[in-house]
């Protein structure tokens, strides 16, 4: 088992005819993944050779489903077509769509989240995320897929980088699921909803949560995890020294007046019993202790 | 991107939200000719992004224009919470009988749109919504619906405004909603909305928020920006089209992926505590890309700010493969020459490490340390920093 993404995952890539959509299907592919098609409107009818597998391209992501029986979408295509692009996925009932693309106009983001609930058919992860990935089994966004394998540690972080490293870090152990849900003010699949995911799933055994400054969303899942976790959590938090009103590279990550501070997200963390490590490598052996690995 | 009263006062006027007459001015001679073209009794405001200026003597009534110019005068120049004032806003004064709240905000939590009315206006709202919540009204707005007439009556109802001027305080909330929606902005707040002596309805004061992201698609915004309030080394970035915030600190810091780096940064002011406290002199997010010429660009940036006194650059390759950041971190070397001449620890991981730190082994440059850790590199860093600075251990 993972959460989200499993071994069956069909996926469409949107923006697959563009450079970054087709670099990160050849490495989609090449870890597993298994890509059924591509969407990019006008392009429809091509097909686009990767080392001898040929997949096809459709016009919208509905004519794509019908043909491929996709399930998951991952969408590649600049900020401006991007809330374009999620509708479609959607109004094809696509179940798991995953937005790589960064710089998303919030106001588009709102509009194609509040889209997505309403059809009550699709979980929507990012935008601005590197995805998610079930190591051995499906890989989904820009991950790098050779970190480590699969494992009983379920992650979910804000920051790609900070993924890699945590997954770096704990490469000998492995993961079930690593989700990142990126770092926008506004993004489809929080961290309440990857530890209630990652409770329900059988195969993780330990959770990492990786938060960083802005907003309250670490606050909100300490309080979840008080009342429906009972798998050990640990936490990181990055962007202690961060001062206020800098947006530090995440449009999401802004210290403003006493909200958002790190300081405050790790307090509340430790609060209901989440070991914090002060550095990434610290948190990872705080994991391993509670593994005793 | 937020903006200064006078911006956000245009932008309102713009989206038919109602306005006192103002100028905004620069010298006091500007607001003296302001203060006349307005005529009568006039408010002196100074335009700074921070809060409390009135209580630091900001705000100043000016009978004429006279007035004006010596009101003018003091408050330009003043320091407000560490913003310098290069400008005042001269507005014409008005008899104040009530004071409002209305914003409309992009609310986190919710994923969603809120808006935000109050009869007890003019005061901190955040003091309203704490000790008297009964006095703020919150209303979650559909994304896909928007607002229309009949319901932003019923928020002004619901907020309790007076009988008589809730059309007149619906109407100024549906522009407000309008100009939210138009302008991508993230907030769009007025404090105070007054009623005057004479019953009309003003937006006195006004605080705006633009989403970066969205300027692809408002050209306009750009002459917004205030180029003034950039730190230089800040500017030189954004030409560069870096990601950098300079900070006070001696470490400077390269790193890719904005979370890597706040890491980094917390984990070098961590380092420096065992170091005589010295701490990370900047933000720099490199991206993904990490090519020869972004690494250079970076790299001068933070050689060329006279605090930093050693680099630390920090990469995980994901896609980036550490061969190519380790190349990228040697030709940006060639390229600056002389003008690199502070320590440079390196810490390669991920894709390609192997030969990444073989490339950087081999060629043993005189200025960069190689260590496997996160930790030990910052930890490194640190102490290059502290006996450069000669800080005591």
């Amino acid at each position: 088992m993972a959460i989200f993404l499993t071994a069956n995952s069909r996926v469409l890539v949107h923006g697959m005819t563009g450079s970054e959509g087709s670099k990160h299907t050849k490495r989609m592919l090449a870890s597993g993944t298994k890509v059924v098609g591509g969407v990019t409107p006008g392009k429809g009818g091509q097909v686009v050779d990767f080392d001898g597998l040929a997949i096809p391209v459709f016009n919208s992501a509905s004519e794509a489903v019908a043909a491929t029986k996709a399930d998951t979408s991952v969408i590649f295509v600049p900020a401006k077509f991007t809330k374009a692009a999620v509708i479609d996925a959607v109004d094809a009932e696509v179940g798991l769509i995953v937005v790589i693309t960064e710089g998303v106009p919030v106001h588009d983001t709102t509009e194609f989240f509040a889209y997505a609930q309403k059809s009550g058919k699709s979980r929507l992860i990012g935008p601005n995320c590197p995805g998610l990935i079930s190591p051995g089994k499906s890989n989904v966004g820009i991950i790098p897929a050779d970190i480590t394998g699969p494992g009983p540690i379920g992650l979910v972080s804000k920051s790609g980088t900070l993924t890699y490293q945590m997954m770096y870090e704990l490469r000998d152990i492995g993961f079930s699921t690593a989700v990142g849900i990126g770092g926008d003010p506004v993004v489809g699949t929080t961290h309440i909803d990857c530890l209630r995911a990652f409770q329900d799933d059988p195969d993780t055994k330990a959770i990492v949560m990786i938060g960083e400054i802005g907003g309250d969303a670490e606050e909100r899942a300490a309080a979840f995890i008080k009342e429906y976790v009972t798998k050990p959590v640990v936490g990181y938090v990055a962007g202690f020294t961060a001062p206020e009103g800098k947006t530090m590279g995440h449009a999401g990550a802004i210290v403003s007046g006493s909200s958002g501070t790190a300081a405050a997200k790790r307090d509340a963390l430790e609060a209901v019993g989440v070991r914090v490590g002060v550095t990434p490598s610290e948190s990872a052996q705080l994991l391993r202790s509670i593994l005793g690995k | 991107m937020d903006l200064f009263e006078y911006q956000a006062r245009d932008l309102f006027e713009a989206h038919g939200i109602p306005v006192l007459p103002a100028q905004v001015a620069r010298t006091p001679e500007d607001a003296r000719s302001a203060a006349k073209a307005i005529g009568g009794r006039v408010v002196i405001k100074a335009q700074v992004k921070t809060g409390g200026r009135g209580k630091a003597g900001g705000v100043k009534v000016a009978e004429n224009s006279d007035e004006a110019f010596e009101k003018a005068s003091a408050i330009l120049g003043m320091d407000i919470k560490g913003h310098r004032v290069n400008a005042v806003m001269v507005a014409q004064a008005a008899p104040i009988d009530s004071e409002y709240y209305l914003a409309i905000l992009l609310d986190r939590a919710q994923r969603s749109f809120l808006v935000m009315a109050s009869v007890s206006g003019g005061m901190d709202i955040e003091e309203v919504a704490h000790k008297t919540p009964e006095k703020l009204a919150k209303v979650l707005v559909d994304p896909l619906k928007g607002i229309d007439q009949a319901q932003a009556l019923a928020i002004a109802t619901q907020a309790n405004f007076p009988t008589d001027i809730r059309e007149s305080v619906a109407t100024v909330l549906l522009n407000l909603w309008k100009c939210f929606v138009a302008e991508d902005a993230t907030l769009v707040e007025i404090n105070p909305l007054v009623k005057t002596n004479d019953g009309k309805i003003i937006a006195l004061d006004g605080k705006v928020t633009f989403d970066d992201n969205a300027i692809f698609r408002h050209s306009d915004h750009e002459a917004l920006v205030d180029h003034d309030a950039a730190d230089p080394l800040e500017a030189l970035a954004k030409e560069k089209d870096l990601n950098y915030v300079k900070l006070d600190g001696e470490v400077g810091i390269i790193g890719n992926g904005a979370g890597l780096v706040m890491s980094t940064l917390d984990v070098v002011a961590y380092a420096g505590e065992k170091f005589g406290g010295v701490k990370p002199a900047n933000f720099l997010d490199i991206g993904g890309g990490a090519s020869a010429q972004v690494m250079a660009d970076g790299l001068s940036i933070i050689l060329g700010d006279k605090d930093v006194k050693s680099v630390f650059v920090n990469v995980f390759g994901g896609i980036t493969s550490c061969d190519a950041v380790a190349n990228g971190i040697l030709q940006a070397l060639e390229i600056l020459g002389p003008k690199a001449a502070k320590p440079i620890v390196v810490r390669l991981d991920g894709n390609n490490v192997v030969e990444g730190r073989r490339i950087l082994n081999e060629a043993a440059h005189p200025l960069i340390q190689q260590l496997d850790t996160m930790d030990g590199a910052a930890s490194r860093a640190a102490e290059l920093a502290s006996s450069a600075s000669g800080v005591a251990k």
